[in-house]
């Protein structure tokens, strides 16, 4: 018998490293999330159809807006974009052991720090734009640095202070928007255009912020396999006694992955302002961060799968403005499957039972004595 | 004893995705007897006993309780057939009483309100016909392990079990809690109710059983009986092979001074006094061992030593280098090995491949790792060195820690610590939970450690243990080392009184003999 360790969040990761990892986790891995969208959909195709509207032709809606034309196509990444960010930002959150639930909050703050350090100044080109991005991703990362100070030093749960940084934040970017930072001789909050020095191209329909996600995702995928600083992270989030055992500081680890986590989130929101909105107006980013939490677990807590967990919202979240002009449905059923699928991922009794018809016989092993 | 068949057993096969974990297997409990299942980790005893409590189906033959053939369909059907099972990690709430935790599932109720006061007073009734003492109005995690174990066999006898399966019940006791739940379970015996109980401790079985039941890789290979068997013949039956059951060394040559320990005193977790002024010495080529009823700030003391506690010491060096206040990745780095207690909470991280546990403490150390990337070909390279040298039974060094037994597990501790060489290695209850085969294995590399020079300090609640191996022992007692022994001079008994808090209990001497 030797299953019952610690108590542990069960997301589905073993050992990071998949090369050395068990084979028999990839199918289980994958199964899991697909079957819980897809379960999420039809549960979602019922409301639908209460509604008086075939879901097959609401679903076909929505894909065709999302992924019909080129036009569809960029908006799909321009919404990814910040969403793979967000995912990431928990995703980093997760694997130590931590729930980053502050994307939004430091999402925002870094979105209105690369706006100011956008407009402010006037710089060349390659200075402006690492420049801007970096000052985002500052703000961001300072912001997260709060709950995870408060995490390691004091032990107050990441949960709580994340959650009330991001009412903080949004009331301190609304002020900065329509007092020291607001565009001025005109009425709306929000701040003045960046400078073109500092925005990011889009090379036909693909924006180059999505290429900066997909790179940064990838680096992440290597950098908690490959490094010493990931598996140090690992190592926190899946046992800190046996961390602390191994001489790892726990207490550093967490501050840093939080401090990561929230730059990460800075910089979904540096890119959207730098590449797709070009000002920061508060009402462009909401829910960015917490679409964030659902990809992360829909990805359980993998870097790499967090890209096509963050396309598959940003597809549903494109579509759902078509779905109201073209159907009359609410497009908050977008919201419903996606609370849905979260619910399907977090508590996965129902895929589960699902999968084990398929693979009967294959699930128990292990446990003699 | 009397004749009545209780549970029959016969050709009771269970496969798992490739091993078969029960082979044919066939078994008679009597009313009133105590069996015991002998064996390994991984010989299948586990498996047996869950097929018998309703946890697993077994792939063929079939299982008579009380003269009827049953096809169980859980745990709950098992438990009406009057089967009970005390597990090994205990099933308790921890916040709630005994008595609650008792009566949980089976409640007293009148109009659905639960008769709390009907509870306890059953309860107190049950613990006292059974010899248990227990407060049934102690909150569950303020009891010691012992008291927990108590419950748990409580709540089985409180459902009317009168087939009793242990899971290896005394694994977590001390030598004083495990006397005294052998005799609480020669009184079930006494009152008719059938115990099945799973060890691979030698003398026990050897103290209480009326027969026992060896396996080895899922099948029975003996059926015996105290009379017929002494110890190394059931070891002989559990591995296979002859087992050295008393450890061979040579006398040990002590060198110079490695741990130098002056006025050491440390605090438990809710910050009372565990570790008192405590001065102690380790030198190279020796193995000291302190001996203690665990709960005595031996945890405590290991963990200030090993730089995971803070602590207070007048002197407390390491190699002649100044070791107060160093944590323990610095600790580490003074060459210092460490086995602790605790393999699954501190030692491992069970998700972890055995690869990436052989370097769990020294993966960012410039052989497995360069400008803070990982080197996974020597990391790789280590396992599969490590793995054959100290014969961990696993499938491949990608194999998830988790998924080990206890013995293979402790021996990927072992083998991580003694690999990187230590000039000193601090093992904590190092055979705890590992199978007779393991214990010798690993008994046997503390010892070559020592010979090639390296300072052993060992702490065990195991006293055999601490006289088998030690060169000098060391008497813990509430956080004060209350006595230092020669090994060749020390004797069981005095040991015993000393443990037990020395003088105190010496007026009362006769029920130590």
């Amino acid at each position: 018998m030797s299953s019952d360790g610690p108590a542990q969040t069960d997301l589905g990761f073993t050992d990071p490293n998949p090369t050395l990892g068990p084979k028999y986790g990839v199918v289980k891995a994958f199964a899991i999330p697909i079957v819980s969208v897809l379960l999420a959909f039809a549960v979602g195709g019922i409301l639908i159809y209460f509604q008086g509207v075939n879901p097959f032709t609401a679903y076909r809606v929505l894909f065709e807006s999302a992924l019909g034309d080129s036009d569809g196509y960029l908006r799909v990444m321009q919404k990814s974009t910040p969403l793979i960010f967000t995912g990431l930002a928990v995703v980093v959150g997760l694997r130590v052991g931590l729930f980053n639930i502050g994307a939004q909050g430091q999402l925002i703050v870094a979105a209105i720090g690369a706006a100011w350090a956008g407009y402010h100044f006037d710089l060349p080109a390659v200075v402006h734009l690492p420049f801007a991005l970096g000052f985002g991703m500052l703000c961001g990362a300072a912001w997260a640095s709060i709950a995870g100070v408060l995490r390691a030093y004091r032990n107050v749960s990441e949960v709580i202070t994340t959650i009330m940084l991001n009412s903080i934040a949004i009331a301190l970017v609304d002020y900065l928007a329509s007092r020291p930072f607001k565009e001025p001789d005109q009425p709306l909050s929000r701040t003045p255009l960046i400078s073109d020095s500092a925005a990011l191209a889009t090379f036909g329909v693909i924006p180059s912020g999505f290429v900066i996600a997909l790179i940064v995702s990838l680096f992440f995928g290597w950098f908690l396999i490959r490094t010493t600083e990931g598996f140090r992270f690992n190592t926190v989030g899946l046992n800190p006694n046996a961390a602390r055992y191994a001489g790892i500081s726990v207490k550093r680890t967490i501050v840093l992955a939080m401090a990561v986590s929230g730059a990460l989130a800075g910089m979904g929101g540096a890119v959207e302002t730098m590449g797709v909105v070009g000002r920061f107006e508060p009402a462009f980013n909401a829910g960015l961060g917490f679409d964030g939490i659902t990809i992360a677990l829909l990805a359980r807590a993998n870097p790499i799968a967090t890209i096509p967990a963050a396309i598959l919202v940003g597809i549903l979240r494109t579509g759902a403005n078509s779905l109201q002009f073209e159907t009359g449905i609410e497009p908050e059923v977008v919201d419903v499957i996606l609370a849905l699928t979260l619910l399907f991922v977090a508590a996965p009794i129902v895929s589960r039972y699902i999968f084990r018809i398929n693979a009967k016989r294959k699930s128990k092993s292990k446990g003699r004595s | 004893m009397d004749d009545e068949l209780v549970l029959e057993v016969t050709g009771l096969t269970k496969r798992f995705p490739g091993v078969v974990a029960n082979e044919d297997v066939s078994l008679t409990v009597h009313k009133g007897e105590i069996v015991a299942l002998l064996g390994e980790n991984g010989a299948g005893k586990s498996t047996l006993v869950k097929m018998i409590y309703g946890l697993y189906r077994p792939d063929e033959g079939e299982i008579r309780i009380k003269g009827e053939t049953v096809r169980l369909s859980g745990p709950r059907e098992a438990i009406r057939r009057g089967v009970g099972m005390v597990h090994q990690h205990f099933q308790l709430v921890p916040v709630f009483t005994v008595a609650e935790n008792v009566i949980l599932g089976n409640e007293p109720r009148k109009l659905s309100f639960i008769e709390k006061r009907k509870a306890i007073k059953e309860v107190t009734a049950l613990a006292e016909k059974n010899g248990m003492a227990v407060d049934p109005k102690a909150l569950v995690r303020d009891l010691p392990v012992g008291a927990q174990q108590r419950v748990e066999i409580l709540k089985a006898l409180y459902r009317r079990a009168d087939i009793l399966i242990m899971d290896e019940p005394t694994a977590v006791l001390t030598p004083q809690e495990t006397d005294e739940l052998l005799k609480t379970m020669k009184g079930f015996a006494a009152n008719g109710v059938a115990v099945i109980f799973i060890t691979h401790k030698l003398r026990e079985v050897l103290a209480i059983a009326d027969k026992i039941e060896v396996l080895r890789s899922g099948k029975v290979v003996g059926t015996t009986t105290p009379a017929e068997a002494d110890q190394a013949k059931l070891a002989q039956m559990m591995v296979g092979r002859s087992v050295l059951l008393s450890v061979e060394k040579s006398t040990s040559s002590p060198k110079e001074i490695v741990l130098d320990v002056v006025g050491l005193s440390s605090d438990s977790d809710i910050g009372l006094p565990a570790v008192r002024e405590v001065n102690l010495t380790v030198r190279s080529g020796e193995i000291v061992g302190i001996a203690g009823v665990e709960g005595n700030g031996q945890r405590e003391l290991v963990e200030a030593l090993t730089g995971i506690r803070k602590s207070t010491a007048t002197k407390f060096a390491i190699n002649d280098e100044n070791a107060i206040g160093a944590d323990p990745h610095e600790i580490h780095s003074m060459h210092v090995g460490h086995v602790p207690e605790d393999r699954e909470k501190d030692g491992l991280v069970g998700q972890y491949s055995i690869a990436n546990n052989m370097v769990l403490n020294r993966f960012d150390e410039p052989e497995f790792s360069r400008r803070g990337i990982r080197n996974m070909d020597a990391v790789n390279g280590l396992a599969t060195k490590l793995v054959k040298e100290f014969d961990v039974r696993t499938p491949s060094i990608k194999t998830p820690a988790n998924s080990l037994s206890g013995g293979n597990k402790q021996k990927v501790v072992i083998a991580r610590e003694l690999s990187a060489n230590p000039s000193l290695l601090i093992a904590s209850q190092p055979t705890r939970g590992v199978d007779v085969g393991s214990i010798e294995f690993i008994h046997s590399q503390i010892i070559s450690a020592r010979d090639n020079g390296a300072a052993v300090l060992l702490v065990s609640a195991e006293l055999d243990e601490v006289l088998g191996l030690s060169d000098r022992i060391l008497v813990m007692y509430d956080g004060e080392i209350v006595a230092e022994l020669e090994s060749a001079d020390a004797d069981r008994a005095e040991i015993g009184r000393l443990m037990a808090g020395g003088h105190a209990v010496m007026a009362e001497e006769s029920s130590h003999g």
